[in-house]
């Protein structure tokens, strides 16, 4: 299972009796402008039900603030640092050789990030330097090497035992909670790695889509549309009614697609994958596509003109209307005593 | 330019298949069932015939690794517009266990074998969904990785491209070879002629074993099960909004 430079790599005395007995997690932290991406505190939540110590490797040009937030978080002994300029725009050809590094630096049996944009980016590349099978958007842990996943847009679900001796995990972050905050907990030490330079890659730039409405992944409630909005324009009923119940707002392909709003609201098997409180389905027909990422919904309600429309069999309110006059409807009775 | 590139085509079962899981809780039902080539994977093959288009690549390889069936996965590819097919024969229990990290391995030694200086798959398989491959076959090969691309334009041996991030879109620039994914947004595939069906018929297709390229296909995992989502229970219609908002309140969210 582990191979002799990885033994070697392992602290303390007995190494071949904590080979099998040890586990330790190492968390990728995700951030962005000296903000922490909450998908890393569910990946620390996910690290613990791998047993064993969590350690957590924070890289990036500016690392002071996010140390500082992690280290309140429950259930990590250790922060890893690392700051270099030479990871500006935190692409993963300078990335990944540093956690493949740091890996065999520390012996770490686990190396976990959530499933985002960035998770997803990164940790595949990490695992081939390793020669090990990634295991992605994983939903539940049972034991240190058999993980569950969904395949087929959600329509199955996947328990495997994984053969490698790392295993390179990303975490569905809907799945699992956020690790609570507390005091300060974790103490930080600046890697001993050294980070390249990638000669063959650049950041050049970011758009990010700006909005004051809450984030789509982490919103409790979600009011999306699709191509029965007819129009970008319409859309602002949903912004109405979302701004009204402090909601985030998403999409389907068809939307997306249609050009009524920007890729990155898109919910489903290839936009996000949400489990808010309640989600509210406005125009839209509910393709298996769009279930995959909204189908674990506390509470799912569905305004459709069309009565066969699947999304009404997920949906636990439904309500067969035209979206025009029933949202600005809902929009002003909602709140009312 | 006269760039060669390498493109992967996986054959699926078709997207709008409701999958069916065995009684036995081995896998999904797949014989009998409707199979296409994965969605993303036709905008790649798109891609990179635009890039032929505009002269910037000479060749197109497509590459397909599964069961038999997949040559016809490739004559779909070659009718799109690849020059030439590889399919690596896998099938049975082997096939099974297959994972992202075989195939980027066959990608990878295929990639130094016929001189490739772009290498494109979709950024996922609707099946396994793993979105793995391409960031591994660059990582194998030591290139640069650009993945979910929405747009790709080429100069003086680089790609610039637009990537699919959380917040929005990000730029990077990639020197050649790079090994590239497709998103959704990055084409429009085209549909295949009739005269292009029947001319695919006549480009050749490579058949090799993964022996061949030196690649273990041994399991890195073990399926335990494969089972069925749990059934949401479908709730009632209401008869009009007041009803909804009610139920809402009761719930605690108006």
């Amino acid at each position: 299972m582990f191979s002799i430079s990885q033994l070697r790599n392992l602290q303390g005395k007995n190494v071949f009796i904590l080979a099998h007995r040890f586990q330790s997690t190492l968390v990728l932290a995700e951030h962005n402008n000296g903000k922490l991406n909450p998908v890393t505190l569910s990946a620390i939540t996910a690290a613990q039900k791998v047993g064993g110590t969590v350690s957590c490797l924070v890289a990036g040009t500016k690392c002071g603030s996010i140390v500082e937030q992690l280290s309140k978080a429950t259930g990590i002994t250790k922060i890893l640092v690392a700051e270099n300029a030479n990871l500006h725009g935190l692409l993963p050809e300078p990335l990944a050789p540093l956690i493949v590094a740091t890996q065999q630096q520390f012996g770490f049996t686990h190396i976990l990030a959530g499933a985002s944009a960035f998770g997803k980016t990164v940790l595949p590349r990490v695992a081939a330097l390793l020669d090990v099978s990634p295991i992605s958007d994983v939903t539940a842990i049972t034991n240190s090497d058999t993980f569950v996943r969904t395949i087929y847009a959600g329509n199955a679900v996947l328990t495997l035992k994984s053969n490698d001796g790392v295993k390179v995990i990303t975490i569905r972050p809907t799945s699992f909670p956020a690790a609570p905050m507390g005091d300060v907990i974790a103490s930080s030490e600046a890697s001993t790695q050294t980070v390249n330079s990638s000669p063959n890659s650049e950041f050049i730039g970011q758009e990010l889509t700006k909005s004051d409405r809450p984030e789509l992944s982490s919103a409790k409630v979600v009011v999306s549309g699709g191509r029965g909005l007819k129009s970008g324009e319409n859309f602002e009923l949903l912004y109405k009614l979302a701004d009204k119940m402090g909601a985030a707002v998403g999409a389907s392909r068809a939307a997306v697609d249609a050009g009524f709003v920007s890729n990155d609201l898109q919910v489903g098997q290839t936009g996000k994958i949400l489990a808010p409180e309640l989600y509210i389905a406005v125009g839209i027909s509910g393709a298996i596509q769009h279930l995959a990422g909204m189908k674990d919904s506390k509470t799912i309600v569905a305004i459709n003109k069309d009565p066969e429309a699947p999304i009404f069999q997920v949906a636990d309110i439904g309500l067969v209307a035209d979206l025009f006059a029933a949202v600005p409807e809902l929009t002003e009775k909602i709140g009312k005593k | 330019m006269s760039l060669r590139i390498l493109v992967g085509v996986k054959r699926v079962i078709d997207y709008a298949v409701k999958i069916r899981v065995k009684p036995d809780k081995s896998g999904v039902i797949t014989e009998g069932v409707k199979h296409s080539m994965n969605p993303f994977d036709e905008i790649a093959i798109e891609e990179a015939v635009r890039m032929k288009e505009k002269k910037i690549a000479k060749e197109i390889v497509a590459f397909s690794c599964g069961p038999a069936q997949c040559q016809e996965t490739l004559r779909t590819a070659l009718a799109m517009g690849a020059d030439r097919g590889i399919h690596v024969e896998v099938a049975g229990p082997q096939y099974e266990t297959l994972q992202p990290l075989h195939i980027s391995k066959m990608l990878a030694k295929l990639a130094k074998d016929e001189q490739i200086d772009i290498i494109i798959v979709g950024k996922q398989a609707i099946d396994d969904d793993c979105n793995q491959t391409a960031q591994m076959t660059a990582a194998l090969l030591d290139w640069p990785q650009a993945t979910s691309a929405s747009k790709i334009e080429a100069k003086d041996g680089s790609l610039q491209v637009v990537r699919e991030i959380d917040g929005g879109l990000e730029t990077i620039k990639v020197k050649l070879p790079t090994v590239v994914s497709a998103d959704l947004r990055l084409n429009e595939p085209r549909y295949a002629t009739l005269p292009n069906i029947m001319k695919a018929k006549k480009k050749p297709i490579k058949k090799l074993t993964p022996k061949d390229l030196g690649v273990d296909v041994s399991p890195r995992i073990q399926i335990v099960t494969v089972e069925e989502p749990p059934v949401r229970l479908a709730g009632a219609k209401v008869e009009n909004v007041d009803m909804v908002v009610e139920k809402l309140k009761a719930l605690g969210h108006a």
